[in-house]
């Protein structure tokens, strides 16, 4: 029975990271070609891609990104998700309900949206409106983390806070987010996730400046390569990274 | 600091529910003052009337002579210490403490010295870097006292603070605050829901019920001659006998007392039990012993009066001994009050 379990376990482990094993594995490859008999190992497509100033053009691009807007998402999250928890508001929930809402819309929906719009004012496919577009879909998402953290012992703390003579951008700064740190943080790191590889919001609304995951697909049209390996285990690293961050610095720090 | 407090005419209302009705109350400086009643009497809206967290939808607070009824808490000079002690987890005691001043602007090592003065006062100094999370609950109370107090308020608010102690600790607490706040001199108003609690800490006593003020005064005024029916009896255990002036003393289910009363209409003679028993200046005629059980400091003992035998009247005799259950003995009061029904 406990072997059997253990099995299930290894199946399972394997049907998860299996894909993302070979991927890995052929880009060492030595050869032209991604696929088996695997030769090598060899660095060379890694020298390549990082040789390559378009793709760590555009791997920059996605990396200021995702850091930058879901910075701004966080930040717009929180505050609406502190002002509504805490304030009694004429037609909170509807408003509410209209700042979860864009969740449940399809990416492809929300950057068609985006882009008619933005034609119409003027504002041309870049990276400027890509990351606005990544706010749009990262705000929820931060919203409902933040709102659905804020419990009744932060309400006191903050009453606390503003008795002693707080005004009430330090009760914010100085309590409500340090208290909420975790769940911010992990809002924030999940953002990042999500507009790192996020593509077809960046595919509709880039043009010269593209975000990673665009370059990766006009790298694929032109065929499978060892080298598409090599970007994609870059970006794998970077998620590992970003994760294992998230578990040391935030995790455990909310277990304490 | 400390300040004189003015409360004057004021009402709320929270929705339909009339939460304060015309409440009048002047504060000396210095004094330590409960608000005493049960839970929805008013009390705890009262206090937050008074640290700006509720506008009163009438009437005006002055603290210090000011009118303070509409300035925002952080403007005020007054300090809580809250029922959940919402001490900031994040922060270490130092900082918990120091936060006020950090508020006034006061540099690190002025407030740190003042935070750690403030923690040896409740005997917390030692651990000044612990995290709110490593102390037990008394020690939290503490840091919650040293921190309201640390900003030098002129009034000291206390929202139910000893609610989550266990009795020991209570008792314990009771006097460290009354010890602390003879020591500072603020003004304490202190919200409590206990009797006992409100007559070991304070100077003067306000009972509450259903927003209105029942009662003022020391605790052994408030105990020994209330002034309503209500407070009689929420200050503790008390006979309540029904009685009509007669124009020379009044009549009762027990037989005419010899108590004189000017006023007009049906009275109420209320009997605490420590000063029913077996001797005392007014004679409540025969009764007979139905039950007894010892209390420890007492025997807490049922009479049945020969004149009323449906009526209950308990009495608090000697350690010594009771009559054996079922006797008849005469009934004496030692003291007694007199109220409008």
């Amino acid at each position: 029975m406990r072997a059997l379990s253990y099995l299930y376990l290894a199946v399972l482990y394997g049907f998860i990271f299996l894909p993302v094993g070979v991927l890995v594995l052929f880009s060492f490859q030595e050869g032209r070609l991604p696929v088996p008999p695997f030769n090598g190992p060899s660095l060379k497509w890694y020298a390549q891609v990082l040789g390559d100033r378009d793709l760590m053009a555009a791997l920059l691009n996605s990396l200021v990104l995702a850091l930058v807007s879901s910075a701004i998402a966080l930040v717009l999250g929180f505050l609406a998700a502190h002002a509504l928890a805490r304030h009694r508001l004429p037609g909170s929930v509807l408003m509410r309900g209209l700042l979860i809402a864009p969740m449940t819309v399809s990416y492809l929906i929300i950057a068609l949206g985006l882009l008619t719009l933005f034609n119409r004012i003027g504002l041309g496919p870049s990276l400027w409106a890509t990351g606005i577009g990544h706010v749009v879909i990262n705000l929820p998402l931060c919203f409902a983390i933040a709102y659905a953290a804020m419990g009744d012992h932060h309400i006191s703390a903050e009453r606390a806070a503003r008795d002693l003579g707080a005004s009430e951008a330090r009760v914010l700064w100085l309590i409500s987010v340090p208290m909420l740190a975790p769940p911010l943080l992990a809002a924030y790191f999940l953002s990042v996730t999500f507009s790192w590889d996020e593509f077809i919001i960046a595919f509709l609304l880039t043009r010269f400046e593209v975000t990673l995951p665009v370059e990766i697909w006009s790298m694929l049209r032109s065929g499978l390569s060892p080298a598409t390996n090599a970007i994609g285990s870059l970006v794998f690293l970077v998620s590992v990274v970003g994760v294992v961050a998230m578990e040391l610095f935030v995790l455990r720090k909310a277990k304490a | 600091m400390t300040a004189g407090v003015d409360i004057r005419g004021v009402s709320h209302r929270f929705g339909t529910h009339q939460a304060l009705t015309a409440i009048d109350l002047t504060i000396a400086a210095g004094e330590f003052i409960v608000l005493l009643g049960p839970s929805g009497c008013g009390k705890t809206t009262l206090l937050s009337i008074l640290g700006g967290f509720v506008q009163p939808g009438q009437g005006s607070v002055w603290i210090n002579g000011r009118d303070m009824t509409h300035v925002s808490p952080k403007d005020r000079p007054t300090t809580t210490m809250f029922q959940d002690y919402a001490l900031f987890p994040h922060m270490s005691l130092l900082d918990n403490v120091g936060f006020g001043l950090r508020m006034r602007g006061q540099s690190r090592p002025v407030r740190n010295a003042r935070a750690m003065e403030m923690l040896d006062m409740v005997g917390l100094a030692a651990k000044a870097t612990a995290r709110p999370h490593e102390l037990s609950g008394g020690q939290r109370q503490r840091v919650a006292l040293a921190r309201a107090l640390a900003v030098d308020p002129a009034v000291l608010l206390l929202d139910e603070p000893l609610g989550a102690l266990d009795l020991k600790l209570r008792r314990q607490m009771q006097d460290e605050l009354k010890a602390i706040q003879r020591r500072v001199g603020t003004t304490f108003v202190h919200v409590t829901h206990d009797q006992e609690e409100a007559m070991a800490i304070a100077d003067r006593i306000v009972v509450m019920n259903a927003g209105k003020i029942e009662d003022v005064g020391p605790p052994q005024k408030v105990y020994l001659t209330p002034a309503s029916l209500f407070s009689a009896s929420f200050m503790g255990e008390i006979n309540l006998i029904p009685a009509t002036p007669n124009g020379t003393g009044i009549d009762t289910p027990l037989g005419p007392l010899p108590l004189g009363s000017t006023a007009k209409g049906p009275q109420t003679l209320c009997l605490r039990p420590e000063n029913t028993g077996l001797a005392g200046d007014i004679a409540l005629g025969p009764a007979r012993l139905t039950e007894a059980a010892f209390f420890g400091t007492h025997f807490r003992c049922h009479f049945a009066p020969l004149a009323a035998p449906d009526m209950a009247l308990t009495a608090h005799l000697p350690q010594s001994g009771h009559p054996a259950i079922g006797s008849t003995v005469d009934l004496f009061a030692t003291s007694a009050t007199l109220l409008s029904a």
